[in-house]
């Protein structure tokens, strides 16, 4: 059992570690502004779409549909007339659930095979890393479209597709780094005083790989954001919802491209380059935090 | 392990590869809800004898593991099935469409690989300064750029506002054209900016690896020997640092495989391209079990074999890897 005066002890240990961790951090650029970035696009998320509302310009009147920015519609109207401006705030919202949805299965995926396999070893191993290569070596967007197409366009099956196509590389990184710790002297310990497999996993070698399961999770989210506008641009995206992914389909199939319709094809393009950049530059300050090696690096 | 039983290990793993996607390629097929015979005839009012009798026809009324076996036994025939769309057999039609791709990934990847390595080498001479950090920049923004997104606005820009080069697709059919050069020329025009958005996509990876592999080779011991010898800074790159930074370079390649032929499916949708993506687009978007489960396959063992042999030319270009 854990008392109350060790606990306190983990606390400070955690806080000084935070800190420490927060002090390298914050000396690189690249991760401020990725953090910055990802901060605005978690709020526009979270509240944007209680503002504002997806208003529709009278489509009676031809003129208004697919009309450019005006001072009423900030980002113009698509074929029906309805607000871009609002589309892009509320698509924010499906787009970002889709990406940390995905990324949790593709992690836990991942980590579960990754450290099963890495402490197993022997014939289990093999198996699983065999698995492994197979999803390694699949091109991923045709195994991911033709996934999508069998399950049929919803949401949820939108999330399974791209967390199950995944967790391949994560997978490898957290074997070898498995591999590594359960030669360590606490993992023999806590097998002499009668720890169970299950239980030097959790405890034991859980909490040792999760700086790079950390690392790791910030570009598979930035995969999972491109996987879901690139799904929903080529069909296979729930056609109910409002995603930047759905959006950009809807321009391109209703001809948005030879009409010239630059605001209706730009903004929700150009919020998925930010959110998939922003973890892009996060990963790459996280990289040199836990890389000690890189730290230096020009 | 010598090079046979390498070869061995590699061509067996890669075909267990094959084995796994095919049983992967029959069975997820047959998840899908709805009778197959169903979406094949497309006729509400057709009688329960017919129905049968296509039934047995199929071998639909055999067990799941017959039914496999009859799958494998087609494929080795070359019989990937008929299309539901055209009507044809699914091999026909996709060896069809296999110049168009070829052409277009190729020409794309010999480009991006060319720049990138060039761009890459430059960075990493240059570290530091400005233009290190506005080539890494771009290379990073362009990584993260949806492709068929990129591809979107190159259209809009060179085809739409400028009117430079044609919307997409492979030519005007019907033409008929006054030499080989006319043909050329025409088709070079359509060519063209496909595969500038390609290169564009694929480019700053090879640039970040490039920069990033040099970089760690100019640290080694053997560069200082070079250098304290007097090797020229030309030579020192050329003749030292080149032919080990470029290793990295080559497993990328085979690595990026899988990601190309992603970049294909949307490049070619955007610019209407007569290709293997395009038609993977149109067989997703009438459902056309057939050409997509046929696509997939052929594409897998595509890569799956392109993955081969970068791992033997890999053990051929760098003599260290000997386990």
């Amino acid at each position: 059992m854990i008392t109350s005066e060790q606990k306190k002890d983990l606390f400070a240990l955690w806080k000084k570690n935070l800190v420490s961790f927060w002090g390298i951090y914050s000396q690189n650029k690249m991760g401020l502004i990725g953090l910055v970035i990802l901060i605005i696009f978690t709020l526009m998320a979270l509240f944007g779409p209680l503002l504002v509302e997806i208003t529709t310009m009278a489509v009676d009147d031809v003129t208004q549909v697919l009309h450019p920015p005006t001072g009423n519609f900030w980002l113009g109207t698509d074929d029906l007339g309805k607000d871009i401006f609002a589309g892009v705030i509320i698509g924010s919202r499906v787009s970002l659930l889709v990406g940390v949805a995905a990324t949790a299965i593709s992690m836990i995926i991942g980590t579960v095979i990754g450290i099963v396999s890495g402490f197993y070893g022997k014939t289990i191993d093999a198996l699983l890393m065999r698995i492994t290569d197979v999803f390694l070596v699949i091109p991923w967007l045709p195994l991911m479209l033709v996934m999508a197409a069998l399950l049929g366009p919803s949401l949820a099956n939108i999330i399974f597709v791209i967390g199950i196509t995944s967790w391949a590389g994560t997978a490898r990184i957290i074997r070898s780094q498995t591999l590594s710790i359960k030669e360590r002297p606490y993992v023999e310990r806590a097998r002499a005083i009668g720890s169970g497999d299950t239980h030097i996993m959790f405890y034991h070698i859980l909490p040792n790989v999760f700086p790079l399961i950390f690392a790791n999770t910030v570009l598979v989210a930035a995969i999972a954001i491109l996987s879901e506008t690139t799904l929903s641009f080529l069909g296979m995206g729930d056609p109910t919802r409002v995603t930047w992914g759905m959006m950009l389909h809807f321009a391109f199939s209703m001809g948005a491209v030879s009409f010239g319709a630059w605001w209706w094809l730009l903004p929700p393009g150009i919020c998925v380059v930010l959110v998939v950049l922003s973890f892009t530059f996060i990963g790459y300050a996280l990289d040199e935090v836990l890389n000690p090696k890189l730290r230096r690096r020009d | 392990m010598n090079m046979r039983n390498y070869l061995v290990t590699k061509f067996i793993q890669a075909l267990i590869t094959v084995f796994i996607v095919i049983g992967m390629n029959f069975f997820l097929f047959r998840i899908m809800p709805g009778d197959p015979i169903r979406v094949l005839i497309r006729n509400p009012k057709i009688s329960a004898d017919s129905l049968a009798r296509v039934r047995e026809q199929f071998g639909l009324n055999e067990g799941r593991l017959v039914q496999f076996w009859i799958y494998l036994r087609d494929l080795f025939t070359g019989d990937f099935g008929s299309s539901f769309n055209y009507r044809q057999p699914v091999l026909d039609i996709i060896m069809e469409r296999v110049p168009a791709t070829v052409l277009l990934v190729g020409t794309a990847t010999v480009l991006s690989i060319i720049i990138g390595v060039l761009l890459g080498v430059i960075l990493a001479w240059k570290r530091g300064t400005r233009l290190d950090v506005i080539g890494l920049s771009v290379s990073l923004i362009l990584y993260s750029m949806p492709t068929f997104w990129v591809a979107i606005i190159m259209v809009m820009i060179f085809a739409v506002y400028w009117q430079i080069f044609p919307l997409g697709g492979m030519g005007l059919p019907g033409v008929f054209y006054t030499s080989y050069w006319a043909e050329l020329a025409s088709k070079g025009r359509y060519l063209f900016l496909p595969t500038i958005t390609f290169a564009l996509i694929l480019v700053g990876e090879y640039v970040l690896i490039m920069r990033s592999s040099l970089l760690e080779v100019m640290r080694e011991d053997y560069m200082l020997t070079a250098r304290a010898k007097g090797v020229s800074n030309r030579n020192l790159l050329r003749r030292h640092a080149l032919p080990n930074a470029m290793l990295p370079v080559v497993t990328l390649i085979a690595i990026n495989l899988g990601f190309i032929v992603g970049g294909a499916i949307q490049i070619e949708t955007v610019f209407s391209w007569p290709g293997l993506g395009r038609l993977m687009y149109t067989a997703l978007t009438n459902r056309d079990y057939p050409v997509l489960q046929g696509l997939f396959l052929f594409v897998t063992i595509a890569v799956v074999g392109a993955n081969f042999c970068a791992d033997i030319l890999y053990r051929y270009l760098d003599p260290r890897v000997k386990s």
